[in-house]
């Protein structure tokens, strides 16, 4: 018996959620739950957990695309069963884990995985670049205003020697996100890849009464720049919207709650860059991340701009910061002014902020730093 | 052979980092739609804009959330993404799998959809990318009659729970977040696939300030493992720290000299509240300063754990910038007990006073993030039945604007302005 949609309730079975994560433990990890007492990496990608027992957990991480196929994922599940008892898990940043309980099956893994060229690459651990949390782009959602897929393949390649090894100041978390909805950690990453457009939205009136419900997109609008309007559509008056242009900046969001004000385009839409956001509450509290960089172009299939933007920074902030701290506690220590002197990154009226709140960001202050953005301040 | 030439994508099977062009190739070997994903990607990339029209409102009975639809807008080009729904899967607390589950789900995948996945969607699903309308309820099926599992959500509702992997393979787990994580879960099924809220609501669960599931940022309800008591030092590892035994940070920095690992500098001189200092070759910590930040614990593994009255930190109301701006949680309650022995009961609570409150005066498409902001602090903890502490502030207000509510001045409001006149002619 299968599903019948002629009864379609007959025997339907609902609300039973998620598999019990009891079934999916390793040995080890079953056996020494809550009881690890400390833990070293032994290589870049390489971990061990050691319990009170005195038992050991080995764990190579590797990176993985995210978007994956079946077949990549039973390749994971052959490894898996091979050196692992079956068993394997997913990080929070979507890399893989492969977990065993001897230094032996270790070592014959990572040797595997190392043969197999660079599909699983191993690393991703201590301070390193680690994979990068991002989105659907082209390859699934309405909204963006770039890819995620591509500009990540692109970003990795280049940073790829970051992935692999420990060199850096401290971790550094890329995120991105094909819109400012900010799916994911964007506005918490220290170097956020952000999906923008410049346009406003085009109004179809001839479709908006039949597929939107008007209140709601002009309610959509953080800046009230959206108002009900008369338009006419073949000689006849129908109810619509009206778009300020002067207001727009060109969020996406009343285009999320109506298909009748697509606004992606192919030469206004890109990429900003934002840096020095952070989650974890280790020295500073969390921060979110600021936007250094108001618009890269789209250029599929490898964003050169932006993969150049982004290796600089971590270049200067590699050889810059002091260990253990993170870019955004680095930028704030130097000062910004300095941070984009340093970085060589034209400062723009783009990254001054004037929404609501924006008057606590601005310098109240006599306290700053002559860089060369002062230089027509300073010569005679 | 390639349906579709994809010059621009192929630049992208170059490089070292793993290609998801080169996966999908293969993929298309055995799922030929494959093929057309790649092709309307290629015009993605060629137009450079989307090609997925708006919207799309698919499901299964009985649930009304859990599937993303979606349709090409050149269907007659790619007719094997015509539709191209997403299925969100119910994830094992902390994104660990048998290979037997997960074969399971693949062949499962195999059988109804394109072959391709998101392992993991950002809120932590599985996620499998594209399939037919036709095919939802079938695949609903067999996920449920014979893998015994479930989807996870969309929509206005509670979206999939989350956590770090917590106690299973970390020394620092305050609470087994795993745990608490799948119970709240299998709790709240019916808010899962059910929309009844003003609009998302999601909860992240990690066991210590770190946070690996980013539940600040990312969840309007985060639990935060914590604990109350003094960090517990073992002063003959400390010494094996300065000595040069035990890398620094578990060895987090090896691969660049950073110099002789120097507990001053690495440690005493960068805890945020200056509380910690040596005497007579030993680490002092004055606990009563200390903030739980982690770093001296993050650097000093072997010698530094947390305490063992351990609990939680709960804050509310993170969110992406959409309508008011980005915002993470906002720490609301200092310490709660997360005992599996009440079967989190106390956090359950938290969450329906939360719920009971936001499902009444929260706006269409208002996070409780937004909610808090428009009715203010002082409100949203009067709802918690929280009493306002100086820990929920990082600086008291400067601006003098202050509300008083009637009962809490001598009098009231109610005046005589004749009254008023007696003392003080106009």
């Amino acid at each position: 018996m299968g599903y019948d949609p002629n009864n379609p309730m007959e025997g339907r079975i609902t609300d039973l959620g998620p598999r019990h994560y009891s079934e999916m433990l390793p040995p080890v990890i079953a056996a020494n739950k809550g009881k690890w007492d400390y833990h070293e990496i032994l290589a870049p990608g390489v971990l061990v957990h050691v319990a009170e027992s005195g038992d050991k957990c080995f764990t190579v991480r590797v990176g993985s695309p995210r978007l994956i196929s079946i077949e990549y994922i039973r390749e994971l599940c052959d490894i898996a069963d091979k050196y692992c008892k079956g068993y394997l898990r997913f990080t929070t940043r979507n890399n893989v884990e492969f977990m065993t309980d001897s230094k032996e099956s270790c070592d014959a893994l990572i040797a595997d995985l190392k043969g197999r060229t660079t599909k699983f690459p191993i690393g991703g651990t201590g301070a390193s670049i680690t994979n990068i949390v991002h989105t659907q782009g082209w390859i699934h959602c309405h909204t963006p205003a770039t890819d995620a897929s591509g500009p990540v393949k692109a970003v990795m390649d280049d940073l790829f020697e970051y992935f692999g090894s420990m060199v850096l100041p401290a971790q550094v978390r890329i995120a991105l996100a094909c819109c400012l909805n900010m799916c994911g950690a964007v506005h918490a990453s220290d170097i956020a890849i952000l999906g923008i457009h410049r346009k406003p939205p085009m109004v179809d009136h001839g479709r908006i009464t039949g597929v939107c419900e008007i209140p709601l997109a002009i309610s959509a609008c953080p800046l009230g720049a959206i108002k009900p309007a008369k338009a006419q559509v073949d000689g006849k008056e129908v109810k619509s919207v009206q778009v300020n242009a002067e207001r727009c900046m060109f969020c996406g969001n009343c285009y999320t709650m109506c298909p009748a004000m697509p606004l992606a385009d192919p030469d206004g839409d890109g990429i900003a860059i934002l840096v020095g956001g952070k989650v974890s509450n280790s020295k500073s509290m969390p921060k979110f991340s600021k936007l250094v960089v108001p618009f890269l172009p789209n250029t599929p299939p490898r964003w050169p701009e932006t993969v150049q933007v982004i290796r600089k920074i971590v270049e200067v902030y590699a050889k810059d910061a002091r260990k253990y701290e993170r870019i955004g506690e680095w930028a704030e220590r130097i000062g910004w002014e300095k941070f984009f002197e340093k970085c060589d990154i034209p400062f723009t009226d783009k990254s001054i902020d004037d929404y609501r709140l924006a008057y606590d960001t601005w310098r109240t202050s006599t306290q700053f730093k002559f860089t060369k953005a002062t230089a027509a301040y300073t010569s005679k | 052979m390639a349906k579709h030439a994809t010059p621009l994508l192929d630049e992208l099977e170059k490089g070292p980092w793993p290609s998801f062009v080169t996966d999908m190739k293969r993929q298309a070997e055995t799922h030929p739609e494959c093929w057309d994903i790649l092709g309307q990607l290629e015009l993605s990339y060629k137009d450079k804009i989307t090609h997925w029209k708006h919207g799309g409102i698919v499901g299964v009975f009985g649930y009304g959330g859990g599937i993303v639809g979606r349709y090409s807008d050149v269907p007659k080009r790619f007719p094997g993404v015509e539709h191209f729904h997403t299925v969100r899967i119910a994830q094992p607390s902390g994104l660990y799998y048998s290979t037997k589950n997960l074969r399971g789900l693949m062949d499962l995948w195999d059988k109804y959809g394109s072959g391709m996945t998101n392992m993991h969607g950002s809120t932590g699903d599985m996620i499998f990318l594209g399939t037919r309308t036709e095919n939802l309820e079938p695949l609903f099926w067999d996920l449920t009659h014979n893998l015994e599992q479930d989807l996870g959500g969309s929509g206005s509702n509670l979206r999939t729970p989350s956590c770090c992997l917590g106690e299973s393979r970390c020394e620092w787990a305050c609470y087994d977040a795993q745990d608490v994580c799948h119970h709240l879960t299998m709790h709240y099924q019916d808010e899962i696939h059910r929309p009844a809220f003003p609009y998302k609501f999601k909860f992240k669960f990690s066991a210590c300030p770190n946070d690996c599931v980013a539940s600040i940022a990312r969840s309007d309800f985060a639990l935060i493992g914590t604990w109350k008591d003094d960090i517990r030092i073992d002063q003959a590892a400390v010494k094996e720290y300065i000595a040069g035994n035990y890398p620094a940070n578990a060895g987090a920095h090896a691969g660049r000299d950073w110099g002789k690992f120097d507990i001053k500098k690495e440690v005493l001189d960068l805890c945020p509240t200056g509380c910690m200092w040596m005497e007579g070759g030993e680490l002092k910590i004055d606990n009563a300063e200390c903030t739980r930040c982690m770093h001296c614990i993050n650097v000093m593994p072997r010698a530094l754990k947390p305490g063992k009255e351990k609990g939680a930190t709960v804050c509310i109301g993170a969110k992406a910038p959409i309508l008011d701006g980005a915002q993470f949680a906002t720490m609301v309650i200092p310490f709660l007990e997360v005992s599996k022995e009440n079967e989190y009961e106390n956090v359950i609570d938290v969450i329906e006073q939360v719920w009971d409150w936001w499902m009444e005066v929260g706006k269409n498409r208002e996070r409780v993030g937004e909610t808090m902001q428009r009715v203010g602090l002082p409100t949203f903890l009067r709802v918690m039945e929280v009493e306002a502490l100086p820990q929920h502030v990082k600086e008291p207000r400067s601006n003098p604007y202050v509300f008083w509510r009637e009962e809490e001045v001598e009098g009231g409001w109610q005046r005589d302005v004749e009254e008023f006149r007696r003392k003080h002619n106009a």
